[in-house]
């Protein structure tokens, strides 16, 4: 047993609302550079949507994480064989064009164009060539445009859906979408450090953060294509690829990361988890059924003495020990079983784990089935059209059996299209709702509550703690950061506010491209 | 005049070649000592990809065949005039090096007519940039020209200019043979020592950097600030030696 401690994450979809908040903290602090200006380390999709960039889930386009590859693991679009005979033209790396060509506008013509019969205008210029153009795609272009033909239809996500269920998710009426934030998954199989030719890419053993050393990238851009969530960007002006740091210098001095500090929704959370790092090779080259499975079985239980023991004997520090005990991450994910990892077909083990949403799911149509639309609220029924949440909880999982928006869906996005796992979650939720919805109101007899808990596998307390930590936690719960141990060294020792508009910590080299 | 031509060929055959060796190595040192952060190929695959692929791959192919090609004849010139001693053997390579040869100046063609058309590479293209195209354009076509006029390139190079260049590595330059070449060839040869010149001051530092260990490294890489078995024994605090933060 290897017991690494891994900063991870959970992302409570049901609380995302989508207002981008997360991207432009993100932005602020790091990418408002020259030749960053296109990369959002941070960004927040509509799903169905193509997302950024445009259809970064289609690995047959994009060749990005591992594959199985007779009984082992192989890069798709990299590694030792391709990388090196790719390096002078890499036909799997995604142009400027596949995110956007980043834009701003002239403000300045609003208020110095002289007097004239028409208003002046602002006219958006490339920050590549500062040239006038014509706006065509922008990092959230999609963004609530669910049913499209161009961009919700184009969802690689729909592939193995039926076209008659597809046809069902994009009907006007009962059309749905929820948002997908996505940063850098800090994976224990991480494609790009596997696909750098010179070594630049590093995972942070104490931490698990993976960071591009931007003294050693030489822009051979492998890791572009090899990371399957497209979380790897080239910047076209200093000639090195960066990433999202999980704002490390900001965890080091015990503060969530910018994007999940400023979450409106509250919905990010942040721990540390402790992982056997003996399981990556199997976890990672297991069958396609059982990946979850096999991911979620490496994380340790940080109370177990053995674990701990192994643990202490690798070095990891008590306070980092007991933040793992704290983690709300370990409670949504091996604890209750709420969250699973995005796309975990890529094989990278991504440390970003989701609770899928309930709500798109949830929301069904009772002119379908309209001896259910007669339980509804009396309220919903002043709606001519009565389609409003069906939360009468007579039929306890009907919605979710009969969901507008298809479990495969879902199941293709955090399950590898297992529906059983993606189902059983969100039956958890809606038992968790109704069980407070049993305490809050009461209009539910206590057997139904208790045969919802008994089908979803939960207790009353367990409910309960579920309810809190999703609802009502404060920052100290949502984010427990283990402290940095300045005294042992970790790189940063440096005052953010001395390196911004540069490109990292630990040096003071001026970020001047090359000749 | 004859002083003159004299003085000219010291100075390009005997003091450039020290100057660019000096400059390089230093040059090259200090830059990736110094400015790390400056030392990338600088690829604008990102910015435009599809012209790239006639450009940089022809360019790069032909280039490593003819760098290797020059460096064989450097190193063992009697296994090339061995090798060259029947003739078909001798077309055979110098005809294979000829295309090579031309498929670098198709390469470089296409190269320098993507930094010129396309705006969004001359956002990327500094003034050395342009230099170095055009060095390697004349290096390219003179080599050219040498190897079509003056046959046979393989065989009097090892025989000529191999002696040469092993008088100029030993410190005891010897240029009367050189000195005899046609000027065509004298400029190939001073175009390769400007383009030595120029390397640390340039992208071409990245040939230096060609990332062959990640053959031999594994793929995962984690990096640990303090050794983990050493950081939580009681002893390590107290002890003179600290283990290293990297």
């Amino acid at each position: 047993m290897d017991v690494r401690a891994q900063i991870s994450m959970v992302f409570h979809l049901d609380k995302c609302i989508g207002c981008h908040t997360c991207s432009i903290a993100c932005k602020n602090i790091w990418t408002d550079r020259k030749g960053a200006e296109y990369m959002w380390w941070n960004n927040v999709e509509t799903k169905p949507g193509t997302g950024y960039p445009t259809k970064w889930e289609n690995q047959e386009v994009y060749k990005g994480g591992w594959e199985k590859r007779n009984g082992t693991i192989a890069l798709k679009g990299a590694g030792k064989k391709k990388g090196l005979l790719n390096i002078f033209h890499n036909p799997n790396l995604p142009v400027i064009d596949d995110y956007y060509e980043p834009f701003t506008y002239k403000y300045l013509d609003l208020i110095e164009s002289p007097a004239a019969d028409d208003q002046p205008t602002a006219r958006p210029v490339s920050l590549i060539t500062g040239k006038p153009i014509d706006i065509k795609m922008g990092p959230n272009w999609d963004d609530d445009l669910s049913g499209t033909p161009d961009y919700a239809r184009q969802d690689p996500n729909l592939e193995n859906l039926s076209p008659a269920e597809q046809e069902a998710m994009f009907q006007l009426e009962r059309m749905a979408f929820f948002y997908l934030p996505r940063i850098c998954n800090h994976c224990l199989n991480p494609a790009c450090v596997a696909s750098c030719p010179s070594g630049a890419i590093y995972k942070r053993g104490e931490d698990g953060v993976v960071l591009i050393n931007q003294q050693v990238c030489r822009a051979w851009r492998m890791c572009v294509t090899a990371c399957p969530y497209k979380k790897s960007y080239y910047n076209w002006h200093t000639g090195k690829s960066e990433k999202c740091i999980l704002c490390y210098p900001r965890i080091e001095a015990g503060y969530a990361p910018a994007c999940m500090h400023s979450c409106v929704g509250r919905i990010r959370y942040l721990g540390v988890v402790l992982y056997d790092a003996d399981l990556i090779e199997g976890a990672a080259s297991s069958d396609t059924d059982n990946l979850v499975d096999n991911q979620l079985n490496m994380l340790l239980d940080p109370f177990d003495p053995r674990v701990i023991q192994a643990a202490k004997e690798n070095g990891v520090a008590d306070s980092t020990i007991k933040a793992a005990q704290y983690s709300p991450v370990y409670k949504f994910v091996k604890q209750w079983g709420l969250a699973l990892p995005l796309h975990p077909e890529f094989r990278t083990l991504p440390m970003l784990f989701y609770v899928p949403p309930l709500l798109p799911v949830m929301a069904s149509l009772s002119e379908q089935n309209t001896r259910q639309g007669e339980k509804m609220d009396p309220i919903a029924k002043f709606w001519p059209d009565n389609w409003l949440y069906d939360t009468s909880t007579e039929e306890l999982w009907g919605t979710i059996d009969q969901a507008r928006f298809p479990l495969k869906y879902m199941a293709n996005l955090f399950a590898a299209g297992d529906e059983a796992k993606v189902k059983a979650v969100l039956k958890k939720l809606m038992a968790v709702r109704i069980h407070r919805r049993g305490v809050t109101v009461g209009d539910i007899p206590p057997e139904k509550v208790e045969q919802a808990m008994r089908e979803a596998g939960l207790d009353a307390d367990t409910a309960e703690e579920i309810y809190k930590l999703t609802s009502l936690a404060k920052f100290d719960e949502r984010f427990v950061i283990p402290p940095a141990h300045r005294e042992q060294a970790i790189e940063m020792l440096e005052f953010t506010g001395d390196t911004k508009g540069s490109v990292g910590f630990g040096f003071k080299e001026k970020p001047q491209r090359g000749l | 005049m004859d002083a003159f031509f004299n003085t000219l060929n010291n100075f390009f055959l005997i003091g450039l070649p020290y100057i660019a060796l000096v400059v390089f190595l230093i040059g090259s040192i200090r830059r990736y000592t110094d400015t790390k952060f400056k030392f990338s190929s600088l690829s604008s695959q990102f910015l435009e990809g599809r012209q790239l692929f006639w450009g940089s791959v022809p360019f790069h192919m032909g280039m490593l065949f003819l760098v290797f090609g020059h460096l064989t004849a450097f190193l063992i010139p009697r296994g090339v005039l061995l090798w060259n001693g029947h003739p078909a053997r001798l077309i055979l390579l110098e005809v294979t090096a000829f295309i090579f040869g031309i498929a670098v100046l198709i390469g470089l063609v296409n190269l320098i007519y993507r930094r010129i058309t396309s705006p969004r590479i001359a956002v990327v293209t500094s003034k050395m940039d342009y230099a170095i195209l055009s060095l390697l354009l004349l290096q390219v076509i003179t080599g050219l020209w040498v190897a079509y006029s003056f046959r046979w390139g393989s065989s009097w190079f090892a025989s000529v200019l191999t002696p040469y260049l092993w008088s100029i590595f030993s410190l005891q330059p010897d240029i009367t043979a050189v000195a005899a070449m046609p000027w065509v060839v004298k400029l190939h040869i001073v175009g390769a020592y400007s383009i030595v010149l120029l390397i640390p001051f340039s992208r071409l530092v990245h040939f230096l950097v060609v990332p062959l260990d990640y053959i031999w490294r594994p793929y995962q890489q984690v990096i640990w600030y303090w050794p983990r078995k050493e950081v939580r024994k009681a002893w390590t605090p107290w002890s003179i030696k600290r283990p290293l933060n990297n």
